[in-house]
């Protein structure tokens, strides 16, 4: 991107522009590190206490239901699926440090059912495409960086952000069960 | 709206209160992580900043955004948002930092802006994920994962446009 933007300013004589818009670029992003730094420390201080609190817990007694039905070709009880429970309840409150590792967990235990090791299972599939959308009721980082910019309202994207990731999720577990048909079962 | 922040606030921090957490030494603990996340993600912020702006001045974006026009009038997507939805399937800190600058420039509380904000904490980096997931257990054929989460990504965008627009114009 940078060698395309001097190459640019070269042939079209903007050099000039580009020179100050370095040093602007800089000074803007340190503003923006210092307002962000205070809403994440104290966005990710009250996060802690919810999931100490045990919030994650009860919301992933809630959320079990739906889980099981979604993952409906693995054992409804054990690991495979307590796992996949902790890494949605974990991205729910976006501790994306909570949520990779017990990720990673949810796809070994998935790995473990599955027949056929160097293939993907269904089941790994849909573990996927939730991962690829994490509905996400704290967007800290976002209304962080909403709120350093000056935003009236940084919290406004919450529900909007759940609504989209829902729909996407439904979609791709459409695209899933399209797709399972031809591939057989595994 | 308005009340969202505020009323969460004080419902996590009462009911950690009520269930007998230390709430200010937790408070302060998970204080600490946020600011070593803010310390990790700021360079790549820097970098992206400092490419997107550069690209911009060079009159580059115009040129790339131009070249997709086709595509993106299709699906009407805003130009503005381009640059933003270029980088995040591939890299989440990268997006991060080209959404701090479509904010910057488009306003916070413009469309554009909250469309880019509610794209961001929806989505996921789905190249990263399937790869280090997959990668972990040594699945090499990954079968309809990726065009599945890219329809999904694809879904996903579309109604973060449509909703947007409809909730705050």
């Amino acid at each position: 991107m940078i060698a395309l933007a001097i190459a640019l300013a070269a042939t079209n004589g903007n050099l000039e522009v580009l020179n100050k818009e370095i040093f602007a670029s800089l000074k803007s992003s340190l503003e923006l590190a210092l307002g962000l730094l205070g809403s994440m420390m104290l966005w990710c201080g009250t996060i802690k206490v919810a999931e100490k609190s045990g919030m994650l817990k009860k919301l992933g007694k809630l959320i079990g239901p739906i889980i099981r039905l979604i993952f409906h070709d693995i054992p409804k009880e054990g690991e495979a699926i307590g796992s996949i429970t902790m890494n949605i309840t974990s991205n729910m409150f976006g501790l994306g440090n909570a949520a990779t590792p017990m990720g990673l967990k949810a796809i070994s235990e998935l790995q473990k059912l599955n027949n056929n090791k160097n293939t993907a299972s269904n089941a790994m599939c849909r573990f996927l495409v939730i991962n690829s959308a994490p509905i996400c009721i704290m967007p800290s980082t976002v209304i962080s960086i909403r709120a350093s910019l000056g935003s009236n309202n940084p919290g406004v994207i919450i529900l909007p952000s759940i609504i989209v990731s829902i729909i996407a999720i439904i979609t791709g577990l459409i695209c899933c069960r399209i797709f399972e048909g031809k591939g057989g079962i595994y | 709206m308005v009340l969202v922040i505020p009323f969460l606030l004080l419902f996590i921090l009462s009911y950690g209160q009520i269930k007998g957490v230390k709430v200010y030494d937790t408070f302060i603990e998970g204080a600490k992580e946020g600011m070593m996340t803010t310390v990790r993600i700021f360079p790549y912020i820097l970098a992206m900043l400092l490419a997107v702006n550069m690209l911009r001045a060079s009159r580059g974006l115009d040129l790339i955004i131009h070249i997709l026009r086709p595509l993106t009038g299709l699906l009407s997507v805003p130009d503005e948002l381009l640059p933003f939805l270029m980088m995040k399937p591939l890299s989440g800190s990268g997006a991060l930092g080209i959404l701090a600058d479509t904010l910057k420039k488009n306003g916070v509380d413009s469309l554009v802006g909250i469309i880019a904000s509610t794209i961001m904490s929806s989505t996921e980096t789905i190249f990263y994920t399937i790869t280090v997931y997959y990668g972990s257990i040594g699945v090499k054929n990954i079968r309809h994962t990726l065009v599945a989460a890219l329809i999904a990504d694809l879904a996903g965008i579309m109604a973060a446009i449509i909703i947007c627009s409809i909730l705050f114009t």
